[in-house]
């Protein structure tokens, strides 16, 4: 999907990256100034690189060798801004239909109507662009880019700018945009949890540097990486299926190979695959499968590495199946649990530490 | 016509003739140029400035000589006009419409650069990158944007060509009918003695096409701030 590797002075920071990602969603995650933003200016052709090449789906965009550079509005990306950058003299209708009308018919392939419909658009037509909140500029700002046609999608940061509940909801939407449209994403956050929970390939940046690009978990389950992901955000990812729903409890059983999760209500139907994140710092170890306990979450799993032998805490890595669970626990329990690597033992997982922003369809 | 003499009605007429000609033909420069100042940088860029400023420091008279010298018959640019193309300014209306449009300029070129430097660029990126030629982005985004600015200098240069006298009387003389405009008509009463009414009457009609001037670009600059117009192509 994406090939790139470009160098760029800008002023005092240099930017030189390199990386291949193929995935629906490429999480390009890292800490602010880390020249994320930079990356896809470059891929979008808002900025020109000196040195390098960029190419998307197959075709060259960027090419210094070549002298091959496609102005940004013949590239057929669309840019999603942080604070979505609505055009203020146009309605919200005249704003959406801002990119299809420069697009040849015969180049279209997302509906009008399908996505007014996808992003519960049909109500907001007639307003003014100044009487939206910030949830619904950025829903018109998604709907303005899908609808100018794209190849793929450049979101930067498009959440910072929300409050809570409006974050989950606009990942919703966006989880929508991947399955039913098919739109390769590029998405841009420092946030550990919208990157768990929508990427599947992750490209780590620091300090405009490339430090790693791989599947999600991997990437962000490796603690020499922890500094550039934000330190003591260590988090596990598990691919699971909603195995049921329990409406009087108000809770949703998600099954995968290793066991079983409980995490609060989901809205989705049986055999709907979602994607649990459970932070480090939420799970507990035990060495016999405890009784008279309230977690709910008691998985059996194997000790596969410890790391971060020099601190106050130890990141504790347990397969459970085929997934794996990283516990951060104290050096003092370590020892007394005598934890070590190859021990049979149950990783703990409180249901309530789940959240909206941690369990997402996937 | 029992309130205007057909004289005073002929001075209305070519007041506005060569006002709004010297608006309609400076407007596109001065957006133009408004663009450029508030968007690059470029060596030279100070000097270029001072010199779209300068009628507006300049004594009117200089300007009107200046014109004299160029766009005389015989003047540099003025014989090429009129050999070439047929084009004469000296002591005709056009030439007044020509001093108003230099005078007027620097108004004009202010508030539209104003305008233009207060719209947020990135607004014209996300609209390339939604598939927009530079052209059609300067056309669909930055036009509208700036109409408040675009509204604001042509009445200013408007205004300004409708009292503009020392550089029209220096330049294409006071011939009535063809370069004696309001201010120039009022002049000349005043020059005569027991011609205070005349004088008067002008004045008035001075007064009141100023005020309708200000009041439509009030009109207009509402409008176009407030409706954000929802423009249908």
């Amino acid at each position: 999907m994406i090939d790139i590797d470009i160098e760029q002075q800008l002023g005092r920071f240099r930017l030189a990256v390199a990386f291949r990602a193929e995935a629906p969603i490429v999480g390009l995650f890292g800490r602010s100034g880390a020249g994320k933003t930079s990356v896809i200016n470059a891929i979008a052709g808002i900025a020109t690189p000196q040195r390098g090449h960029i190419r998307v789906n197959g075709t060259t965009l960027f090419d210094a060798t070549q002298g091959i550079d496609v102005p940004p509005e013949a590239r057929r990306i669309a840019y999603v801004f942080q604070d979505a950058l609505l055009f203020p003299h146009l309605d919200v209708r005249a704003n959406l239909l801002y990119g299809q009308r420069l697009r040849p018919a015969a180049e279209r392939f997302i509906d009008q109507d399908r996505v007014v419909d996808l992003l519960g658009l049909g109500p907001l037509l007639t307003r003014k662009t100044r009487a939206l909140s910030g949830g619904e500029k950025q829903r018109v700002a998604i709907g303005r880019a899908l609808l100018a046609q794209p190849r793929i999608m450049l979101l930067d940061e498009p959440l910072a700018a929300l409050d809570g509940a409006r974050k989950s909801e606009i990942l919703a939407y966006i989880e929508r945009l991947r399955d039913e449209l098919h739109i390769p994403i590029v998405y841009v956050s420092h946030s550990v949890p919208e990157i768990m929970r929508l990427a599947d390939t992750i490209v780590l940046l620091a300090d405009g540097k490339c430090l790693a690009a791989g599947p999600a978990d991997e990437v962000l389950e490796r603690a020499d990486l922890g500094p550039a992901t934000g330190g003591d955000e260590a988090t596990s990812l598990i691919e699971t299926r909603i195995v049921g729903h329990d409406a009087a409890e108000q809770l949703t059983t998600l099954g995968f190979d290793g066991g079983r999760l409980f995490v609060p209500l989901l809205r989705g139907g049986i055999g709907d695959r979602v994607r649990a994140t459970i932070r480090a710092r939420d799970v507990s170890l035990a060495l016999q499968r405890p009784a008279g306990i309230s977690i709910l979450n008691v998985l059996p799993g194997r000790v596969t590495s410890i790391q971060g032998e020099a601190r106050a805490t130890v990141d504790v890595r347990i397969a459970v199946g085929a997934a794996s669970v990283t516990a951060r626990i104290t050096r003092r329990s370590l020892g007394e649990l005598n934890v070590h690597a190859g021990q049979e033992l149950f990783a703990l997982v409180k249901a309530v530490s789940f959240d909206q922003s941690s369990v997402g369809y996937a | 016509m029992t309130l205007l003499t057909p004289d005073e009605l002929g001075i209305i007429l070519l007041s506005l003739r060569v006002a709004v000609t010297s608006v309609a033909f400076s407007l596109p420069l001065a957006i133009l140029i408004a663009y450029v100042l508030a968007r690059f940088t470029f060596p030279g860029k100070t000097l270029f400035d001072a010199i779209i400023h300068l009628p507006l420091v300049l004594p009117p008279v200089v300007v009107g000589f200046a014109l004299l010298v160029l766009f005389g018959k015989h003047g540099p640019i003025g014989a090429i006009l009129d050999q070439w193309f047929g084009i004469v300014f000296a002591f005709r209306w056009t030439g007044a419409a020509l001093a108003s449009a230099i005078m007027g300029f620097p108004l004009m070129v202010r508030a539209i650069r104003l305008s233009i430097a207060g719209i947020d660029r990135r607004l014209e990126v996300a609209a390339r990158t939604l598939g927009g030629s530079r052209a059609w982005v300067f056309a669909s985004i930055t036009l509208p944007l700036a109409l408040p600015g675009i509204i604001t200098g042509t009445l200013l240069s408007f205004a300004r060509g409708l009292g503009e006298f020392g550089a029209t009387i220096t330049f294409v003389s006071n011939i009535p009918g063809e370069t004696q405009t309001l201010p120039l008509a009022i002049y000349t009463y005043t020059q005569v003695p027991g011609s205070d009414a005349g004088a008067l009457r002008l004045s008035l009609i001075a007064v009141v096409l100023s005020i309708v001037a200000l009041a439509t670009s009030e009109w207009l600059t509402r409008r176009a701030e407030r409706a954000q117009v929802d423009d249908r192509h």
